[in-house]
């Protein structure tokens, strides 16, 4: 009998442009766009030259520090341009498709392989890329042994796809993807799944399902993991997501590299949420095109809280399952802390907003008030459902006390699990930024 | 407010760097943003803030402290007329206490706020909030006699040496406006002990009526002249001398109220310091040999500074306990203490403030306990792990 986990702390922020459960007329992609910035701690080499053409699987880039990962182009065309921003880093890979979807001839029979075998396999047809590890959520080193893999199977990001709509029919996909872990790495699968509610990965094999409820972050894998089966300093575990479990199981069933996904198209700004279906990579103008009010808006490659600030000329993210789209804050606001403000959202009850607890709000990207000292205590508590100390804890990271950091559980976490923590700061403390540098410094500390 | 938003922007480039008033920058920045939120987007991180910030909590604050700033002036008034023995309207008892009061709300916020200011300025620092709060603070609980210079002496000290030296809001160990008090208890204590203080005008020997002492309640007790003590309702309502706003738990409980419902102080301090004191004044009544111990836990509530305390002072973040769990034991040693002092030491008639302070001062202490208690469940849990490093 799976265990019901039940937590109470963290907050769903109410925001405006809910998706609906209807799949948008496909439009089609003009340009595709990969950006090593996806994962953490990426320095790509091209695998191939401006103006050279691509075959659907064949690679782009490969990890400076490790060859052997590789990362394929989703589409068959021209590799049109390399952006690079300051010191030449590259931002990202330009692909122009022709249409005809080509596969590359690499094709790898993975459903008969096992173990290292299987790793090489997954390597050479870039489905590695699809697998990160905690702690640090950098992409999994080949060769490394998880102790477990995890998965969560819902989103409770504000405005978050429904995870069962996306993988709706996708269920042989689902179970090849599973067997492929499971001969991979021979360890537990645990999937974490919304309470009360049906979910075809009830249907799956091969798993080890508990069952959480609760506000955001009870979707964040990691919150899922310290309350399963948490990270002690020198473990690894592997996480991935459902949809790439997907992406796997196909390429287990046909042989092709098809990361072609239903993703969101959701906030204030976009005139009909809702979902469509598209491809990795995907350009932002061409996905929302039509479906956009206002001319002040910034597009995020997936949630408010932890997506990237693409622009309209922005791709869609190698992780991310949806485009948030809300209106930009650049405005001043005449004694706008001293308004009633029963159009502002808060977790505390200082707006009159409190009057009417179902609203949904519009909220913007203004930071309501300047950065301060820390004074109030006790905020970052009420939103991380860990038995972490996150106050303590981004303190130890400022002053990056490694020691105090291991012991206060930094190998727990990642940024998107304080994401709310950040949100709600009063003192507007940038705690994401801060807990991903200091991530980074352990890891080259370590290293 | 176009105009006010056009006219801020053609003057901003002067205090920007290089500009001619760049020496004040940190001043037209307190001013800019208390007129207008800023236009400050998000870059990292979440790319939506929740709209609280530190100016909203800080209002909320001050308005909670209205209710008891506004008895607190209407009681100087009633205090005064009934020592002369004077029949006069309310509107002229609060009009009395208003233009009593209002000389030391300025000068406290005067003092403080131009050190605020010069050290902003110095660090480049934007002017942070947190003196708005300790600014009305003081006044509420210095006695109405207190001679205006003294007030702002005591302000500039706690400003001073109980913020700035350790880095500003958010950084200091101890209460800036109990450190202001301090300061006067133990600098001038003839003029915020005894009898005299508490009413307007007793220090320079106004006429009085006959048998009006302008003792407060826990003079009274100190005193054990148990029946000369007002009775519960009036020790609620505040018609009793006592420092400026301490004296109406009723005015003190409608400011917790709002506290509390916006969640902007925190309940488990406010509960814990009550608790703390209803259980020293319970323990004391069992072992009582002098009246002021038999006095009931409720009415020791009633006395003194100890709600005002509890409400406003214990709960200030900063100085408080910062984890969770820690609050509650900050809050219970509180409550704790300050009746233990109040009662059993004499020199001493009032224990809130230094129980406060004490506890400021061991508040780290409680927090590195709560810590390491986490700190030690993660390393059992990695001993029981199978790997190893």
């Amino acid at each position: 009998m799976p265990q019901t986990i039940k937590l109470k702390k963290g907050l769903d922020i109410r925001l405006k442009g809910k998706p609906q459960e209807i799949i948008l007329p496909t439009v089609s992609y003009q340009k595709i766009g990969l950006c090593p910035d996806d994962w953490v701690g990426f320095i790509p080499k091209p695998s191939v030259k401006e103006g050279d053409h691509v075959k659907v699987g064949s690679p782009v880039f490969y990890h400076k520090d490790n060859p052997d990962i590789v990362v394929v182009s989703p589409v068959s065309g021209v590799l049109k341009q390399v952006v690079r921003g300051e010191k030449r880093k590259i931002l990202s890979f330009i692909i122009d498709p022709d249409g005809n979807q080509t596969h590359a001839s690499n094709t790898i029979d993975i459903s008969k392989l096992s173990g290292d075998d299987l790793q090489k396999a997954l390597l050479s047809v870039g489905l590695w890329a699809f697998i990160r590890q905690r702690p640090y959520n950098i992409i999994a080193v080949p060769g490394s042994k998880p102790k477990a893999i995890f998965l969560s199977g819902f989103d409770t990001a504000p405005l978050a796809p429904n995870i069962e709509f996306i993988l709706k029919d996708e269920k042989n996909a689902l179970q090849a993807g599973i067997n492929i872990l499971k001969k991979l790495a021979n360890v537990p699968i645990h999937v974490g799944l919304k309470a009360n509610m049906p979910s075809i990965f009830e249907q799956i094999e091969g798993i080890e399902i508990t069952y959480f409820s609760g506000p955001h972050p009870a979707g964040n894998v990691g919150v899922q993991i310290h309350h399963v089966n948490p990270i002690n300093k020198g473990e690894v575990v592997w996480v991935i997501r459902p949809e790439d479990v997907v992406i796997i199981g196909r390429y287990a069933l046909t042989g092709k590299y098809d990361v072609r996904r239903k993703i969101a198209i959701a906030g204030s700004q976009v005139q009909q949420p809702a979902y469509t279906e598209t491809m990795l990579g995907a350009d932002i103008v061409s996905i929302t095109q039509g479906n956009i009010t206002g001319e002040n808006n910034r597009f995020i490659s997936g949630n408010v809280l932890t997506g990237r600030n693409v622009t309209i000329n922005g791709f869609l993210g190698f992780f991310d399952r949806m485009i948030s789209v809300i209106p930009e804050g650049n405005y001043y606001e005449f004694f706008g802390w001293a308004k009633p403000g029963f159009k502002k959202f808060s977790l505390s009850r200082t707006f009159f907003s409190w009057l009417f607890p179902n609203k949904e709000y519009i909220i913007d990207t203004n930071y309501h008030g300047g950065e301060r000292a820390y004074v109030i205590t006790g905020q970052y508590e009420k939103v991380l459902p860990m038995d972490i100390l996150p106050q303590h804890l981004v303190k130890a990271a400022i002053i990056k006390d490694i020691d105090l950091l291991e012991k206060l559980g930094i190998y727990e976490v990642v940024e998107e699990d304080l994401a709310l923590c950040e949100f709600v700061c009063t003192s507007k403390i940038e705690v994401q930024k801060i807990i991903r540098e200091t991530l980074d410094y352990i890891r080259s500390e370590m290293s | 407010m176009k105009w006010l938003r056009n006219k801020l922007d053609s003057i901003k480039p002067h205090f920007e760097k290089g500009g001619k008033f760049n020496f004040l920058h940190s001043t037209f920045d307190a001013f800019e943003t208390f007129l207008f939120v800023p236009n400050k987007v998000t870059h990292v991180g979440s790319h939506i803030r929740d709209a609280i910030d530190l100016k909203r909590t800080m209002s909320v604050v001050i308005i909670s402290l209205l209710p008891a700033l506004l008895f607190g002036m209407f009681n100087v008034g009633y205090q005064y007329y009934k020592a002369i023995g004077q029949d006069v309207t309310w509107l002229e008892m609060f009009w009395f206490g208003f233009l009593k009061v209002l000389p030391i709300v300025v000068v406290s916020y005067v003092s403080g706020l131009t050190v605020e200011f010069i050290f902003a300025q110095v660090r480049h620092h934007e002017v942070n909030e947190g003196f708005l709060v300790s600014g009305m603070l003081i006044p509420l609980i210095m006695p109405v006699n207190i001679p205006l210079w003294m007030v702002s002496v005591a302000t500039i000290f706690a400003v001073l040496l109980g913020k700035e030296v350790f880095g500003g809001t958010g950084m200091n160990i101890f209460n800036v406006a109990l450190l202001a008090r301090a300061f006067v208890f133990f600098s001038y204590p003839k003029q915020i002990s005894g009898d005299l203080p508490w009413t307007y005008g007793l220090t320079h020997g106004i006429q009085t009526v006959d048998g009006f002492s302008g003792a407060t309640p826990l003079a009274n007790a100190a005193a054990y002249a148990i029946e000369k003590i007002p009775d519960n309702w009036t020790l609620f309502v505040g018609l009793i001398p006592g420092s400026i706003g301490e004296t109406s738990k009723l005015a003190i409980l409608l400011g917790a109220a709002i506290l509390l419902f916006t969640g902007v102080a925190n309940w488990k301090v406010m509960i814990s310091t009550i608790f703390g004191g209803l259980f020293m004044a319970f323990v004391l009544n069992l072992f009582a040999v002098n009246p002021f111990m038999e006095i009931s836990p409720l009415k020791q509530m009633l006395m003194g500074g100890f709600l005002f305390g509890a409400v406003f002072m214990a709960t200030d973040p900063v100085t408080a306990a910062q984890t969770e769990t820690g609050k509650y034991i900050y809050g219970f040693l509180i409550g704790l203490l300050a009746i233990l002092l109040r009662v059993l030491n004499p020199a001493y008639p009032e224990g809130m403030m230094l129980a406060i302070l004490f506890m400021n001062a061991m508040a780290p202490l409680i927090d590195h306990y709560v810590v390491h208690a986490n700190i030690k469940r993660r390393l059992k849990r990695w001993n029981q792990s199978t790997i190893k490093l």
